[in-house]
């Protein structure tokens, strides 16, 4: 049965989405309209799915707004898009392994730049080169 | 015959070029006095056959000589006589020979105002540019030239992408490459400098002017292709975080940092190794930002110059010109000893931390953008990175830079003291804290950030200028008449930052934005954003090469008329695309903004937009580039730029002269 239930939700999902767009408070078409521009419109992909005018991304925020009504978290929502569409969909990725390195680099960055400048400014510096004789003579005639 | 006169220049440039790299860079090793007067000889040549090769490929399009194939292909005989010409560099082949007609220029300017500059330098920076060019030409000549003929020629083009018919986008591109080509100055004299073992207060001057003015046309044309996807995709977005967009921004992000530190090289001799990185990596961005989109690599709207077979010959090329200039750099840097020394807090302080902020942005940018093919390739896995992880993660990165790009100006050279600073930028943090406070009353918490920010940046620029001219303790008149003696650097430096505070105040502004979509017929209206919106008519209309449905819209406000607009859809037989027009009536404050849908049933899909502060977005970036502009025409750049007196001899091992630091 629990192999049976993504199925399920999308026939049940595929079946009101030629029906009108579902009624929503404007508190659930804020959410339904969050939820959507987290979602890439896999036709034009650039675009998220609020902001998409393809067939696909108007379908996908019709299965949302269904689902908001229907009481489904952000969370549900978003969890039925990757197990249908995959990560893929996903504008904002997950964080797991495969990841780790794209969400660690806004800390490593600064904190490595901050870290090379701290080093650069204790390292000591030497002390400058003795004049050479040419130079010493040429500094006594300039100060003449 | 005039493409093949083409195709001849074009091989005689790479010539040139080639000839310009190996005779200018051997003779500047062998300090060859003949050799080296060929400098500007060579460049001023390489030029004219670049523009001759250009001019053909120009030509062609206008007459629209379908036997050359790339005219063929990208353009059409009823399209008007504008998009013919710039049909030109609206495709891949053609492109490409614009850039390196941009190159040679830069080339030529440096041969040109290069007199003052010592002969082995000048010798050696038109030399690598000649290098650079001769291998993006050899490209041009080889993998995609724009002058291939067709037997037998078609009787008609396939035409030009319907999207890029638009002013604004048939002027994007030179723009834009006028701010990726130019940073190779600043590259050229980086390797240049690394060659000679010297870098110098002089060179820190010779690159500034560079590096800004490429930042201007930089940021010009990022502006102006944010402003075209925000009035014709349809849908009143103005920045997607698409790979295209992204790699524009990271020499932007780059080249800002060295325009930066070049002052610190130039009046304190420090950073200089660290200058001489930014340079090569703001070009080796532009490189990339340029020919990695259009190697197929990455997933872009820009899907038009997309030719993935060119893919490795492009890639080698970024190889040939990156490797070798990170191992000179590796290998000659610890040679650049640092001279002036500085504490943490100081002018040269706050430059570092923003070199260290813009860099980390550039850092996540860059990851994000290269992610998903790394996660393709390593792991097999479909990814996406998109506004949601590029809002979250660059905006802790960006409010400490905006912080600091207040306070920076008020701090001294070499030592300052923090808390004497922040005193006196206090009406400036009063201000920006009560529009936050006022803005967070309202709801929205990101807005009330980017308010108070962009009131920090225009107050803070005020403020650096009315202390230079002693506003409010001296007389008025008087404080005027300072006003001409301050240096147009600092009060271009004032304007560029205060350029970015408008900027966020227009991406702040439309987070307050509106819209609808709502179908109507005509005589039917709606209410939205206060405003009452009527569909008076629906035409099709002719136009030269589509055809039009034409929607009339007024808007009203208690029953006055405020504006008529004609949003549209064009219908491009040739290319069997469609485009959406979008209508637009501003007040430089608000934007009304209407786009047309589908058309059926006799009525009309229309979207409807309220969107607050958008033009500040753009004339943000228009306020930057006038301020880069205006330091530009800095007589301390004009004319100081210069000498080390040719007659004193070099000491060898490159040693150190002490040059005067201006003002």
């Amino acid at each position: 049965m629990r192999r049976l239930l993504p199925l399920l939700l999308i026939l049940l999902s595929a079946l009101p989405s030629a029906a009108a767009p579902p009624t929503l408070t404007p508190a659930q078409e804020a959410r339904a309209a969050a939820i959507g521009s987290q979602l890439r419109c896999l036709v034009c992909q650039n675009e998220s799915v609020e902001e998409s005018s393809a067939t696909l991304a108007a379908n996908i925020r019709q299965v949302i707004r269904e689902q908001v009504a229907a009481g489904r978290t952000d969370h549900q929502v978003m969890q039925w898009m990757t197990a249908r569409y995959g990560d893929f969909i996903r504008l904002d990725p997950p964080f797991n392994r495969l990841t780790l390195l794209l969400w660690a680099v806004p800390v490593l960055a600064p904190a490595l730049g901050l870290g090379i400048a701290f080093a650069a400014s204790r390292q000591r510096r030497p002390p400058p080169a003795p004049l050479t004789e040419a130079e010493k003579s040429r500094l006594a005639t300039l100060l003449e | 015959m005039i493409p093949e006169l083409g195709n001849f220049a074009l091989a005689l440039a790479c010539c040139l070029a080639a000839a310009q790299a190996v005779l200018l860079l051997l003779g500047a090793e062998r300090r060859d006095a003949r050799l080296l007067a060929m400098a500007p000889g060579l460049a001023f040549g390489q030029l004219i056959a670049i523009a001759t090769s250009f001019a053909a490929l120009a030509w062609s399009n206008a007459i629209s000589d379908f036997s050359v194939q790339n005219v063929a292909a990208f353009s059409q005989s009823q399209a008007p006589l504008f998009y013919k010409l710039t049909g030109t560099w609206g495709n891949h082949d053609g492109s490409i020979l614009l850039w390196c007609l941009v190159l040679a220029i830069c080339g030529a300017t440096v041969g040109a105002f290069g007199a003052n500059l010592p002969a082995t330098l000048r010798a050696r920076v038109i030399g690598v540019m000649g290098a650079v060019a001769a291998g993006f030409l050899l490209f041009a000549l080889t993998a995609s030239n724009p002058f291939t003929r067709l037997s037998p020629p078609p009787m008609q083009g396939q035409g030009m992408n319907p999207l890029l018919q638009d002013p604004a986008l048939a002027i994007h591109p030179p723009i834009l490459y006028l701010g990726y080509v130019g940073f190779s100055v600043p590259f050229a004299f980086a390797i240049a400098a690394l060659l000679e073992r010297r870098v110098d207060a002089a060179w820190g001057r010779w690159v500034r002017p560079w590096a800004l003015t490429s930042w201007c046309f930089l940021t010009c044309g990022i502006a102006l292709g944010s402003w075209w996807a925000y009035y014709d995709l349809g849908w009143g977005g103005f920045w997607f975080w698409d790979p295209v967009e992204n790699s524009s921004l990271l020499p932007w992000l780059t080249g800002t940092a060295l325009l930066h530190s070049a002052i610190v090289v130039e009046k304190r001799e420090s950073l200089k190794v660290w200058s001489v990185l930014l340079a090569i990596v703001t070009f080796s961005l532009s490189l990339s930002g340029t020919f990695l989109t259009r190697s197929g690599i990455l997933n872009s709207v820009h899907a038009f110059a997309v030719a993935p077979t060119r893919g490795l010959f492009i890639l080698a090329l970024l190889g040939l010109v990156i490797v070798p200039s990170l191992l000179l750099f590796a290998f000659r840097a610890p040679i650049l000893a640092p001279a002036g020394l500085f504490a943490p807090v100081s002018r040269e302080g706050a430059i570092v931390l923003n070199n260290i902020l813009l860099c980390s942005i550039a850092a996540v940018v860059f990851t994000g953008t290269l992610y998903p093919p790394f996660a393709a390739l390593v792991a097999g896995e479909q990814l996406s990175v998109g506004a949601p992880f590029f809002n979250s993660t660059v905006l802790p990165l960006a409010v400490p830079l905006v912080l600091a790009m207040s306070l920076g100006p008020t701090l001294s050279w070499k030592r300052a003291e923090l808390f004497p600073a922040l005193l006196r930028l206090w009406w400036v943090a009063l201000a920006a804290a009560a529009v936050g406070i006022v803005v967070a009353l309202g709801w929205h918490g990101l807005a009330a950030l980017g308010f108070a920010g962009s009131t920090w940046l225009i107050l803070g620029a005020i403020r650096d200028i009315a202390a230079r001219v002693r506003l409010f303790r001296l007389r008025l008149s008087e404080s005027l008449s300072r006003l001409a003696g301050v240096p147009l650097g600092a009060i271009g430096a004032a304007i560029a930052h205060a350029g970015l505070g408008v900027t966020i105040a227009g991406i702040s502004g439309m987070t307050f934005a509106a819209q609808r979509v709502v179908f109507l017929h005509p005589g039917q209206a709606t209410d939205f954003a206060g405003y009452h919106w009527a569909l008076t008519a629906l035409d099709r209309v002719p136009g030269p090469d589509f055809a039009a449905e034409v929607a009339t819209l007024q808007a009203s406000r208690d029953g006055r008329l405020v504006a008529v607009l004609h949003p549209a859809n064009h219908t491009f037989p040739v290319q069997g695309t469609a485009v959406t027009d979008t209508a637009i009536r501003t007040n430089l404050v608000v934007d009304l903004y209407t786009a047309l849908g589908a058309v059926h049933d006799g009525g009309a899909e229309v979207r409807l937009r309220y969107d607050p502060l958008a033009p500040w977005i753009w004339l943000g970036a228009l306020v930057m580039a006038a301020g880069g502009g205006l330091s530009l025409t800095d007589r301390r750049l004009r004319v100081g730029a210069p000498a080390r007196r040719p007659s004193l001899p070099s000491p060898p091992g490159g040693g150190r002269r002490p040059a005067r630091a201006a003002g």
